[in-house]
C-alpha cells in the first residue's frame, strides 16, 4: 500500500484554474520531486497537501486514511485538520522561522506545544520537556547545527535558516516531508549545504516530496520526478525516464530552455 | 507666595494628571485591544460598527468628547456620574474625565495593535498551522511578541501624548496642574504657569528612558 495517495486534486483561485485534476502516489521511503515552470501549480499543490488550502476536488490518502475527500464536507473543524496537518511536513522557500525564539526554541516549540495534550504531561512535565530537547539536539546534530543552539534566526545565513526551518519540521516526525523550493531564496553558494542535508535525509528513509528548480539535484535525489504544467501532471516517471527519455514534447521544450 | 509652596499646590494639580494618566492606560490598553479584535473580526457587522465607532472617535476632538461625556448623561439621561472609582474618592467630573479619555485613547490603541498584528507576515502564521498549532497557540506564542516589538515605538508617541492631554481635562473643571496654575495668574503670579512646564518634562522624561530601555530589551532579534 501506498503511504501516500493523491487524486485528481482541483483547486481554482477565483476563476483561475490552478490545479486540474493533479494525482501520484507515493510509497514510504521514496523521494518525489516536482518540477515545472513558475504558476504550473507546484506550490499550490504542496499547499493543499498540508491543508493551508483546501481543495475543491480530489483525495488525498496517507497509509490507507482518507485525510481529505472533496465528496465528504463535514471533516472540515480546525481540530481534525489540525491533527491530519501532523501527517505532513513543510518546509518554506522563505524559512518562516520564529525570529525571537533561539534556533534550540524553534525546533522544540511545537513539539512542547503538543505535548501539552498528553495525559501524562502534568505528572512528567520535566522528563517530557527533557526528552524534547534531548530530541531537538539531536535533531540540530543531523543538519549540522548544534553549535548554534543559542543563536536567534536573525543570526544566520539564509542556508543555515533553512537548515533549521527542516530541523524543526523534522522535530514533529512528519510521515511526509514536503519541500516548496527549499533553496530558491538562496545564494548558489548556499544552495549546496541545504541540498546536502535534503539528501541525508533521503538516505534515513524519510518521504519526501520536494518542489525544486534545481535539475541536477532533483535527478540524483529523486526516485519519482513528476513534470507539471498548467495545472496538469504532464510527464511522471523515474527520474531516468522524465529526464533522459521525456515522452512529452512540453517536457522537452522545459529542459531545453533550462539548458 | 513661595516657590516651594507653588511647587506643593502644582504638585497636588498634577497628581490629578497622574490619576487621569493611570487609569487611561489601566482600561484603555486592555479595551482597545478588543476593539482590534472587533475591527478585524470576520463577522462584518461587527467589524462595520467597530470601525465605525473608532471613526467617530479618532475624528472629533477629545475637548468635545469631554464635553459630551461631562453634560449628555445628565441632561438627557438624568444619569449622574459616581463619585468614587475602586473606593477611591473621585469628582464625578473626574469620573466624566476618565470615561472619555478610556474612551479616546483605546481607539488610538487599537488602531495600533491592528498595525502591528497585520504586519507580521502571513508566513509566520501558515509555519505555525502546518506545526499543528492552534490559533489562540499562533496568536499567544508566534504573533504576539513580534506584535509587541512592533508597535512599542508608536505606543510611546501615544502614551507621551496622553501625558500632555491630560490638561484638557481642565475643560470640564478638573483641577489639575494647569487649571491651579491659571489661579495662580488670577492672582498676580504669572511664572507657575510656565512652571508646569517642567512637571511634563520630568515625566515625559521618564517616560522616554523607560520606552527606551523596553525597545532596548527587545532589541536582541530582528525580524
Amino acid at each position: 500500500m501506498s503511504i501516500l495517495d493523491v487524486q485528481n486534486i482541483k483547486k481554482s483561485f477565483g476563476n483561475t484554474e490552478v490545479l486540474k485534476g493533479v494525482g501520484f502516489a507515493l510509497e514510504k521511503g521514496e523521494v518525489l520531486a516536482i518540477i515545472g515552470s513558475s504558476g504550473s501549480g507546484k506550490t499550490t499543490l504542496l499547499r493543499c497537501l498540508n491543508f493551508l488550502e483546501t481543495p475543491d476536488g480530489g483525495k488525498i490518502i496517507v497509509n490507507g486514511e482518507v485525510l481529505f475527500d472533496s465528496e465528504d464536507r463535514k471533516a472540515h473543524n480546525e481540530a481534525e485538520i489540525r491533527k491530519k496537518r501532523l501527517h505532513f511536513g513543510l518546509v518554506f522557500q522563505s524559512f518562516n522561522l520564529f525570529p525571537q525564539y533561539t534556533v534550540l526554541k524553534n525546533v522544540m516549540l511545537a513539539v512542547e506545544l503538543l505535548s501539552k495534550e498528553r495525559p501524562d504531561y502534568k505528572e512528567n512535565r520535566a522528563e517530557i520537556r527533557g526528552e524534547i530537547e534531548a530530541s531537538a539536539r539531536a535533531i540540530l546534530e543531523r543538519v549540522g547545527l548544534s553549535d548554534k543552539t543559542k543563536a536567534y534566526p536573525c543570526q544566520l545565513s539564509g542556508g543555515q535558516q533553512q537548515r533549521v526551518a527542516i530541523a524543526r519540521a523534522l522535530a514533529l516526525k512528519p510521515e511526509i516531508l514536503c519541500f516548496d523550493e527549499p533553496t530558491s531564496a538562496l545564494d548558489p553558494e548556499l544552495t549546496g549545504e541545504v541540498l546536502k542535508v535534503i539528501r541525508n535525509l533521503k538516505s534515513s528513509d524519510s518521504t519526501m516530496i520536494v518542489v525544486t528548480h534545481e535539475m541536477e539535484f532533483a535527478r540524483s535525489v529523486a526516485d519519482k520526478v513528476i513534470f507539471m504544467a498548467d495545472g496538469k501532471v504532464e510527464e511522471a516517471g523515474t527520474a531516468e525516464e522524465v529526464f533522459d527519455r521525456p515522452k512529452s514534447e512540453r517536457t522537452r521544450a522545459f529542459f531545453s530552455k533550462k539548458a | 507666595m513661595s516657590f516651594q509652596t507653588v511647587t506643593m499646590m502644582l504638585l497636588e494639580g498634577f497628581a490629578e494628571n497622574g490619576l487621569i494618566f493611570i487609569m487611561t492606560l489601566l482600561f484603555a490598553l486592555p479595551l482597545g485591544l478588543i476593539l482590534t479584535f472587533g475591527s478585524m473580526s470576520s463577522f462584518l457587522p461587527l467589524k462595520w460598527l467597530t470601525k465605525t465607532f473608532v471613526w467617530i472617535i479618532r475624528g472629533t476632538p477629545l475637548m468635545l468628547q469631554l464635553f459630551v461625556v461631562m453634560y449628555v448623561p445628565g441632561l438627557l439621561f438624568d444619569i449622574s456620574m459616581p463619585g468614587s472609582l475602586f473606593g477611591i474618592r473621585i469628582s464625578p467630573r473626574m469620573f466624566s474625565a476618565l470615561i472619555a479619555f478610556v474612551i479616546n485613547y483605546a481607539a488610538y490603541f487599537s488602531e495600533i495593535y491592528r498595525g502591528g498584528i497585520e504586519s507580521i507576515p502571513r508566513g509566520q502564521y501558515e509555519a505555525g498551522q502546518v506545526l499543528g498549532m492552534t490559533k489562540r497557540q499562533i496568536f499567544f506564542k508566534v504573533v504576539l511578541m513580534q506584535v509587541v516589538k512592533r508597535i512599542i515605538p508608536p505606543m510611546g508617541n501615544e502614551i507621551i501624548t496622553l501625558v500632555k492631554d491630560t490638561s484638557l481635562a481642565r475643560v470640564i473643571a478638573v483641577q489639575e496642574i494647569l487649571w491651579i496654575a491659571e489661579e495662580f495668574t488670577a492672582m498676580g503670579l504669572v511664572w507657575p504657569l510656565f512652571y508646569t512646564g517642567v512637571y511634563f518634562l520630568a515625566f515625559n522624561g521618564i517616560l522616554t528612558l523607560l520606552f527606551g530601555y523596553i525597545e532596548k530589551k527587545l532589541s536582541y532579534y530582528r525580524g
